[in-house]
């Protein structure tokens, strides 16, 4: 093994690891990429090096010049691979979190000195883009990156994610994600069509519980400005909605062949497995599906080990994807 | 047969205050005509004047979105539950993966 100079070599190079034992299809091979396995412990952490790298490419962020300040909506993941990121480079973050995140997410920004806005639980993830935008707005010295509009997010799944998917596993046949800002989709959909347009992409969504029903009007909605660039539309060959409990009940089901995983890895994995299901008899298929992180942020839901229904209620109530 | 359209708060005042309304049709296009037949409150809301989807709602035919099946023509048969959200990040208001 070799020695990293810094901990931000550590990101990417992920291991992939069979995990057909729950395969409804035994024609179906399904690979999960172990993206819990980057330091500042999701998939996020590949963005979150993007982002940063670019503005600094850009002069928007200048390396080594004191009091930087930079401000990003997160529901998590994001904001803990920046806080990561801007702790390392000496920058200063700030992430707009929604108030009902996981108490474990809330301590990983602290442990590496994010500052912490609230935004309203009940307003979502959509809620932290707004008040963000806002606060971005009213102080333009600060540097807002804004992962649901920045290429660098796309790009950074296009230049590793996917190269590295398709060098461990060429044989893809299928693509399962979560849809968030949908640069994960869109930077591993755009590569893997390019050198397979076979690949079928599929997008995995949470359901809007009571979240949605904040919204005024429609145009309150959004849809991610990466995804309308991508010709995110065009990409994607599914688009499907895993509920809160079978996304408990994969998490567990992973358990069982030893992986711990965060609970929208779960959901992913329920994805998967309906893809799977699909599939007809007879016709060989290699899904490959993303862990974006793994359990240690969700035992304080108790996912793994209490009564399943209270879970849910509990899962309803919080941001887990 | 009628299938049962679940609608999102914001759209329900337009709809007499029905979480869910009861509509005909064979397909996606025919239920959402319809139902902007009996409710033209939801005109313009969630089919754009050239009858086409429009852009801030998602269509879901037992959760899987319409616009990657067959969009206003995919098939509806009995018993399948349609839903229609305004579009959000991270799919779905509560949760984004950010």
């Amino acid at each position: 093994m070799p020695v990293y100079d810094s901990v931000l070599d550590l990101i990417g190079n992920t291991p992939m690891v069979d995990a057909s034992a729950l395969s409804p299809n035994p024609d179906v091979r399904i690979l999960v990429k172990l993206e819990g396995r980057n330091p500042g412990g999701s998939v996020k952490d590949r963005i979150a090096i993007s982002l940063v790298e670019a503005a600094e490419r850009d002069g928007l962020l200048v390396a080594g010049k004191p009091d930087q300040v930079l401000i990003e909506p997160s529901s998590g993941n994001t904001g803990i691979g920046l806080a990561m990121v801007c702790r390392l480079k000496g920058y200063h973050l700030k992430v707009v979190l929604p108030s009902n995140v996981s108490i474990e997410r809330r301590q990983l920004l602290e442990v590496w000195g994010a500052e912490i806005i609230e935004s309203p639980g009940s307003e979502g993830s959509n809620g932290a883009v707004r008040l963000c935008r806002a606060l971005a707005a009213e102080n333009p010295e600060w540097v807002f990156l804004y992962q649901y509009a920045n290429m660098a997010n796309p790009q950074a799944h296009y230049e590793h994610t996917g190269p590295e998917i398709w060098a461990d596993c060429p044989e893809i046949t299928h693509f399962v994600a979560g849809l968030g800002t949908s640069g994960t989709l869109m930077g591993v959909g755009r590569f893997l069509k390019e050198q397979n347009p076979d690949v079928q992409l599929w997008a995995i969504e949470p359901p809007s519980g009571e979240m949605v029903d904040g919204l005024r009007n429609l145009e309150d909605g959004y849809i991610p400005p990466i995804f309308i660039e991508c010709h995110g539309e065009e990409l994607l060959d599914r688009k499907t909605v895993v509920r809160p409990k079978e996304s408990i009940e994969w998490t567990r089901r992973l358990a069982d062949i030893g992986l711990f995983v965060g609970i929208s890895s779960g959901a992913i994995m329920a994805g998967a497995v309906r893809c799977a299901e699909q599939i007809p008899p007879g016709e060989k298929a290699t899904i490959v599906t993303i862990e974006c992180d793994d359990g240690w942020k969700y035992l304080s839901t108790g996912a793994w080990t209490e009564d399943i229904d209270e879970v849910v209620e509990r899962a309803k109530r919080i941001i887990y994807f | 047969m009628p299938v049962d359209v679940r609608l999102p708060t914001v759209l329900r005042s337009q709809a007499g205050g029905q979480a869910s309304v009861p509509v005909d049709g064979n397909t996606i296009g025919d239920v959402l005509r319809t139902l902007v037949g009996e409710h033209p409150g939801l005109k313009g809301q969630v089919l754009t004047n050239d009858g086409a989807l429009h852009k801030f709602v998602n269509v879901y035919v037992n959760d899987d979105d319409v616009r990657y099946l067959q969009s206003l023509d995919t098939p509806v048969k009995d018993g399948d539950e349609i839903s229609i959200l305004p579009a959000v990040a991270g799919g779905m208001g509560a949760t984004a993966e950010g």
